[in-house]
């Protein structure tokens, strides 16, 4: 394994070396200069550097990346290795950044991992509105000379479920972007009914980095527990909303002071974005970016999103708008989903209106304990995840909502397509 | 031997066969849908748990048995 160092690659940023201001993707020279030649490294050598790396998966799931490509290693007529760049999280805009200005990276990361499970072909999919990842992606597939792997550009219906990993198998194989009822995952069935490993743009960007430096590397920066850098979507009430590459193990209020500080003083933080919680400002500022400080208060970092929320704002009304944005984002397969997830809207809606039944806050609570874990996605257990802790941060507001008063200004956290998308918007 | 139920989200449209087979089990939801509280399958109930199985119209308990 590759263990030489230079002075560019101490510190950060890693992933966002030579990343300038402006809208074009890097080029392959460019991309080489900073990274140096994408490495041949044998499978067993790099799944190992891997697992020593600890990487996890950067989508959401949070899942251990070298027993994912073990999993798909070990098997059989190897399918595709699938680079899930859907990002259909609202608020996040790291994949998106990556692929439309780091394209050859993220390539760099699926062409190692495809040798490395045995896959023949790499398929990128991304949602179709995101023009300039697509661009910059086809630009960069037609320069690469390496030949290692086929490369292949799909472009995908946009929609908060179409990126679930059973969702991109069943749209690439049979244009339908639902989940589907799984087992069987898409490890053991997946592209074309053979074994598929479907990665996060950022997991596979930080693959190539491991696989160029070392695990030894890449555990300089971070904890023990948390090693290395993560790309975090940090919006709402700061000065400078965009994407942050920083070590885990930096505190929130660290996260906060790199996009430009607090624009106002905050009541809280949504971490993990709309699949995740919500943390009162004064609890969240001391976490960590550290899966022990945010399992502590009930969160995981998800896909990296950090929403900040002002004082001037309403908790709950903004959450009722989140609700209803995720009861309408259902794929309409699962009934719990379906139908709990519109009458937990409603019902928040209603509290927020401050037109709500005193007993309805406690229906609400048993319907997200009836609703978790019975969709065949995960959809609906991050809509109920993001409604309990809504509940609980904005207790008080349902009751001065109950009486009628309320004197926020809208914040418009971002649903659908949003500013913080725009890639411009971005960095440090 | 292990018995563990498990309900095909999509293929169910809460029809309600399985709870009134089963309720030891499965209970229904506000809208109809099957709760499973336990999914593991007592020894005893095992021949119930069949005859849902056989019972519900969409296919959408599944037991599996090993």
């Amino acid at each position: 394994m590759a263990t030489a160092r230079d002075p560019g690659h101490q510190g950060l940023p890693r992933l966002l070396a030579g990343l300038e201001p402006g809208g074009a993707a890097m080029t392959l020279a460019r991309h080489q200069a900073i990274h140096g030649p994408l490495p041949r490294v044998p499978a067993h050598q790099l799944i190992e550097e891997v697992e020593r790396s600890g990487l996890r998966g950067r989508g959401g799931a949070d899942f251990p990346t070298a027993r994912k490509l073990r999993a798909v290693a070990g098997r059989r007529r190897v399918g595709a290795v699938v680079v899930n760049g859907s990002e259909t999280e609202p608020a996040s805009a790291k994949d998106r950044l990556l692929l439309a200005r780091l394209p050859h990276l993220v390539l760099d990361g699926a062409v190692l991992a495809a040798e490395a499970v045995g896959a023949s072909r790499v398929i990128v999919k991304v949602g179709e509105e995101a023009h300039d990842a697509v661009q910059a992606l086809e630009g960069a597939v037609a320069v690469r000379e390496d030949g290692r792997v086929r490369i292949g550009i799909v472009m995908g219906p946009e929609g908060y479920v179409t990126g679930e990993e059973s969702a991109v198998v069943h749209y690439l194989n049979a244009g339908v972007a639902k989940p589907v009822f799984v087992p069987p995952r898409p490890f053991e069935r997946g592209v074309g009914g053979r074994p598929s490993l479907i990665q996060n743009p950022e997991t596979l960007a930080q693959l190539a980095l491991v696989a160029r430096f070392g695990s030894a590397w890449y555990r300089e920066l971070g904890t023990v527990a948390d090693p290395g850098s993560a790309l975090v979507t940090i919006t709402g009430a700061v000065r400078a909303p965009g994407v942050y590459e920083l070590a885990f193990g930096t505190t929130m209020s660290d996260l906060l002071a790199a996009a430009g500080g607090p624009a106002e003083p905050l009541q809280a933080l949504l971490v993990g974005g709309y699949f995740g919680t919500w943390v009162e400002a004064s609890q969240a500022v001391r976490l960590r970016l550290a899966r022990q400080d945010l399992r502590s208060v009930g969160c995981s970092l998800g896909s990296g999103v950090l929403i900040a929320l002002g004082e001037s704002a309403c908790g709950l009304h903004e959450s009722a708008r989140v609700v209803s944005y995720l009861a309408e984002q259902s794929a309409g397969q699962c009934g719990p989903c379906v139908y709990g997830l519109r009458a937990v809207a409603d019902a928040v809606g209603a509290l927020a209106g401050g037109v709500a039944h005193s007993t309805e806050r406690d229906r609400v609570l048993r319907w997200c304990s009836e609703i978790r874990g019975r969709g065949a996605c995960h959809h609906p257990d991050g809509a109920v995840r993001f409604v309990e802790s809504t509940l609980r941060v904005f207790a008080g507001d349902v009751d001065s909502h109950r009486r009628g008063r309320c004197g926020a200004r809208p914040a418009g956290l971002p649903l659908g397509g949003s500013a913080v998308r725009a890639p411009g918007a971005v960095l440090s | 031997m292990t018995a563990t139920l498990r309900i095909n989200a999509i293929a169910c449209e809460a029809h309600g066969l399985c709870a009134e087979l089963l309720p030891e089990l499965i209970r229904l939801d506000d809208w109809g849908y099957p709760i499973l509280d336990e999914s593991e399958v007592p020894p005893d109930l095992i021949g119930l748990a069949r005859r849902t199985v056989d019972a519900c119209p969409t296919l959408a308990v599944l037991l599996d048995e090993d």
